[in-house]
């Protein structure tokens, strides 16, 4: 069976969705993408769409669950390349994505996981802190 | 009188779910829908192919090319012989689910249609006919 492929970009993940998505496939995907994310020490997964003409509620369930995912891993996820008429559909379906962020483009997509990586950094960095003056 | 062409669809499988989605993709796309039309009824019959599936116990799909003088449109109608919908305007709300769905129910599929027709009977099955216009 076919597999999608999962790229390491910097502390980061991409994946590219380029085919109708079979439950198979999806169940694949979270597996693959929950093993490296922990293999990689992945701070960050970018899924691209932009591929994709349709996005229906199963698509949207399997994106939501590698948010829920991701962040219990403490990965941050992001979806990129959201075509106009799928964002209209979406909204017209009723389909709100929880937890699922969203960026234009791959590029937006790693500023906004890097953002998230390094407030998370200086919180760290910061509790740290909090802990050396208690001396 | 409307010229119509169909094709009789299988859904027993994820995979047949995609093939409904590319036989409406054709449909739509002889019909002339615009991109955002077609995105919309393709969406829907993938929401309802897949209803079908995981709680019709399986079925079947038929697509149309519609054409009725100047106006052309596609016609899809899902049917299966599982247990029914006992509580239409309930499914019909936001928000309803049975299964491990994000809630949608089947108010989201109609939205996306400009025809949607329910006919069900609990115990016997259900039948889907929606359509989307030019």
């Amino acid at each position: 069976m076919d597999r999608i492929p999962i790229l390491k970009l910097g502390h980061s993940l991409l994946v590219t969705i380029q085919v109708d998505m079979h439950d198979r496939l999806a169940m694949a995907l979270e597996e693959d993408l929950t093993q490296k994310i922990v293999t990689h020490g992945a701070k960050g997964v970018l899924i691209d769409i932009s591929a994709l003409e349709i996005v229906d509620s199963f698509i949207g369930r399997t994106l939501a669950d590698i948010a829920s995912i991701s962040r219990m891993l403490d990965a941050a996820t992001v979806v990129v390349g959201m075509r106009p008429a799928v964002a209209i559909t979406l909204v017209e379906l009723g389909l709100s994505l929880p937890g699922v962020r969203t960026a234009l483009n791959a590029e937006r997509g790693m500023a906004l996981i890097n953002r998230s990586v390094t407030e998370a950094g200086e919180e760290d960095a910061a509790g740290a802190g909090d802990a050396h003056d208690d001396e | 009188m409307p010229t119509t062409t169909s094709d009789v669809l299988q859904i027993r499988s994820g995979d047949d779910v995609v093939r409904v989605r590319q036989e409406v993709r054709g449909a739509a796309m002889r019909a002339g829908l615009s991109l955002v039309d077609q995105t919309k009824i393709i969406t829907a019959a993938s929401e309802l192919a897949r209803n079908t599936l995981d709680y019709g116990g399986g079925g079947t799909a038929r697509v149309t090319l519609l054409q009725e003088g100047a106006r052309r449109g596609v016609r899809v109608v899902f049917e299966d012989q599982g247990p029914g919908i006992p509580d239409v305007e309930q499914a019909l709300r936001n928000g309803f689910t049975t299964g491990k769905g994000l809630g949608l129910g089947l108010g989201g599929a109609k939205r996306l249609c400009n025809e949607f027709v329910i006919e069900t009977e609990p115990g016997k099955g259900t039948r889907i006919t929606i359509a989307r216009w030019r």
